[in-house]
């Protein structure tokens, strides 16, 4: 988490946008936000492989970006894409909740 | 702790709102550098008066201000504060101010796991790093209890941006809902505890009026008591008392009455400017007339005029002023002379003072005329009528206006310290017009019960209307007993036909 807004996207082979768009806001390098991001990884490896994006933006690098999704607070995931949009906060570490709050169908269930 | 030095200075440093009335309360502003917790109920204007705070510290002292909101929007709030005269968007142009709408939906949010609120740390401070703001407001952070669950998480969080907004030395003001058991709904009192303001909107005998009470200042003195406000076209008025101590100057200038007589029982001069002259009466007196004809008299000098009428209205004032030969409408037109009417009942006691504070400040008039001061208690108690009083009087007496007050004593009898409602010891001079009825007539008298610092006349006047104007008559002694209208003049051998009589035309008000 060193560079600012890092794309990381699963699939850099494809040239389209991902079904699933993720973006994961943090601020710093924090324990909780190493954990969010090894969480959501993980989750999105079993759930939802090959079809998603994710986005970190660490915030003490880009400040500005905090508004513009109301980001209030740490760690914060967005689901950009699908629409509507939703966020669900903390280090993500209920994966049942995670599913739920993005509103993915776990596989395997 | 910081205490009071001996020259009552106070060792905390202060950051001016801005705010009439408000500054003088808390001695200076609040405390700089400091959080300032501002609670009231819903529609108490909580967040008028924090608008208020960081428009007039972006405007007025250099302090560009932050104001993170979670209830309205930006524009809701920029079109909130423009009837307030205020615009936020220029401010905003000009990076003086920074607005930032926080919202908090519970619904659009999940909870899972560890989290802390450093994405409200990292706007605040980026707000606060792009304009270089010195102050922050935050417009209702209890919105955030709402819309997390996890509250002590939020208490801790809220604790650390408290510290935090300190150590950066941001002069905040937090705003809270009233609480029941707690003085706020969330116990914020908790958090921030250097300088607490409450808010109140009370409604007496269907009348509302709105009150502002310091609750503590940490390290400063501060006025105690609760000050009615009004939210008017140019912002927050407080209003103080404005004279705890007796300071005001006391100028030598006589302000002549306009009435030659009447000068003549003045020490032949009238009354002193800036001096407070009660006219008392029964109804049918004349005080109306009289309170009128001195003000015209200023204008007449080229000085300006405030007028309040609380039972005549502006047109009806003019039209029966113009029946004894003033004509108030030309200075009217000239703007030498403003007639503010209303219904004393249109709004509280202490608000009716606020407005009269307020276009006093404006207009900033020689004379100031109410007619009548008694007229105001209709729908109040009259214990709180003195001290409301008090404060007008002490208010016009530093601004060195002259004040004419009418005053409506119900019984021609009626005892003679009662029935002044108390203020006559407030004020400088005292005119008692009575009506005297003898031989089945009435005739109107006039004495001067005091005038202060002057040698006056102990003489009862007869007090005479005409077309020509108002006009006091020497009393006429015939074999020790004074005699008035018909008599006098039979005795004096003028013609003594009642329907050519001034004294006999009557002049009532409905």
């Amino acid at each position: 988490m060193t560079s600012s807004a890092v794309d990381e996207p699963a699939r850099p082979a494809r040239a389209q946008k991902a079904e699933w768009q993720l973006r994961l806001y943090v601020a710093g390098a924090t324990a909780k936000s190493v954990t969010a991001l090894a969480n959501l990884r993980r989750l999105c490896e079993t759930h939802l492989a090959g079809r998603y994006e994710i986005e970190v933006v660490d915030l003490l690098v880009n400040p500005k970006l905090a508004a513009g999704d109301q980001i209030l607070a740490v760690p914060t995931l967005v689901r950009k894409f699908p629409e509507p949009i939703r966020k669900i906060i903390g280090d993500l570490s209920n994966e049942d909740r995670v599913l739920v709050g993005l509103d993915v169908k776990a596989v395997g269930k | 702790m910081k205490q009071k030095t001996a020259n009552g200075a106070t060792a905390v440093p202060k950051a001016p709102t801005g705010i009439d009335g408000l500054d003088e309360i808390t001695a200076g502003g609040l405390p700089r550098g400091r959080p300032t917790l501002l609670i009231g109920g819903p529609g108490c204007g909580k967040t008028m008066l924090a608008a208020e705070f960081i428009v007039q510290g972006a405007s007025r002292f250099d302090e560009p201000g932050v104001f993170m909101m979670f209830e309205e929007t930006a524009d809701e709030l920029a079109a909130n504060v423009r009837s307030l005269g205020f615009d936020l968007d220029k401010l905003c142009g000009q990076k003086k101010v920074a607005l930032d709408h926080v919202r908090v939906e519970r619904s659009e949010i999940e909870e899972t796991g560890q989290y802390d609120l450093g994405g409200l740390f990292i706007r605040l401070g980026h707000a606060i790093d792009s304009i270089g703001a010195k102050r922050v407001v935050l417009d209702t952070i209890e919105a955030l209890f709402s819309g997390l669950s996890d509250h002590a998480v939020l208490r801790a969080e809220l604790r650390r941006l408290f510290r935090w907004l300190k150590d950066r030395g941001m002069t905040a003001v937090i705003t809270a809902e009233r609480g029941g058991e707690t003085l706020t709904r969330y116990g914020l009192e908790e958090y921030v505890a250097d300088c607490v303001i409450v808010l109140d909107h009370r409604v007496t005998e269907q009348i509302s009026t709105r009150r502002l009470r310091v609750v503590k200042y940490r390290g400063s003195p501060h006025g105690t008591n609760e000050y009615p406000f009004l939210i008017g076209d140019h912002g927050f008025l407080v209003l103080p008392i404005t004279s705890l101590k007796l300071d005001h100057g006391a100028p030598l200038e006589r302000v002549p009455t306009g009435v030659a007589k009447l000068d003549e029982m003045l020490d032949g001069h009238g009354f002193f400017r800036g001096s407070s002259v009660l006219v008392s009466g029964s109804p049918g007196t004349g005080k109306s007339s009289l309170a009128a004809r001195i003000g015209a008299a200023a204008c007449e000098r080229g000085e300006r005029v405030l007028l309040f009428s609380y039972e005549e209205s502006a047109g009806q004032l003019v039209r029966n002023m113009r029946s004894i030969g003033t004509d108030l409408e030309r200075w009217t037109k000239q703007g030498l002379l403003r007639i503010h009417a209303s219904r004393p009942t249109l709004q509280g006691l202490e608000q009716h003072l606020v407005l009269m504070y307020q276009a006093v400040r404006e207009f900033t008039p020689a004379v100031v005329v109410v007619d009548p001061i008694s007229n105001l208690t209709m729908h109040a108690d009259d214990a709180g009528l003195k001290p409301t009083l008090m404060r007008l009087i002490d208010f016009l007496k530093q601004s060195q206006v002259t004040a004419i007050y009418t005053s409506l004593v119900s019984e021609a009898g009626a005892a003679f310290a009662d029935s002044e409602i108390g203020v006559s010891s407030l004020m400088d001079s005292w005119l008692m017009l009575s009506n005297l009825e003898a031989n089945g007539e009435r005739t109107r008298a006039l004495q001067v019960v005091k005038s202060r610092g002057m040698p006056h006349s102990n003489l009862v006047r007869e007090f005479v209307f005409s077309e020509r104007g108002i006009d006091l008559i020497d009393v006429y002694l015939d074999s020790g007993r004074p005699l008035t209208g018909r008599l006098r003049m039979g005795a004096q051998g003028v013609a003594a036909n009642p329907e050519a009589a001034p004294a006999g035309a009557t002049r009532s008000k409905p």
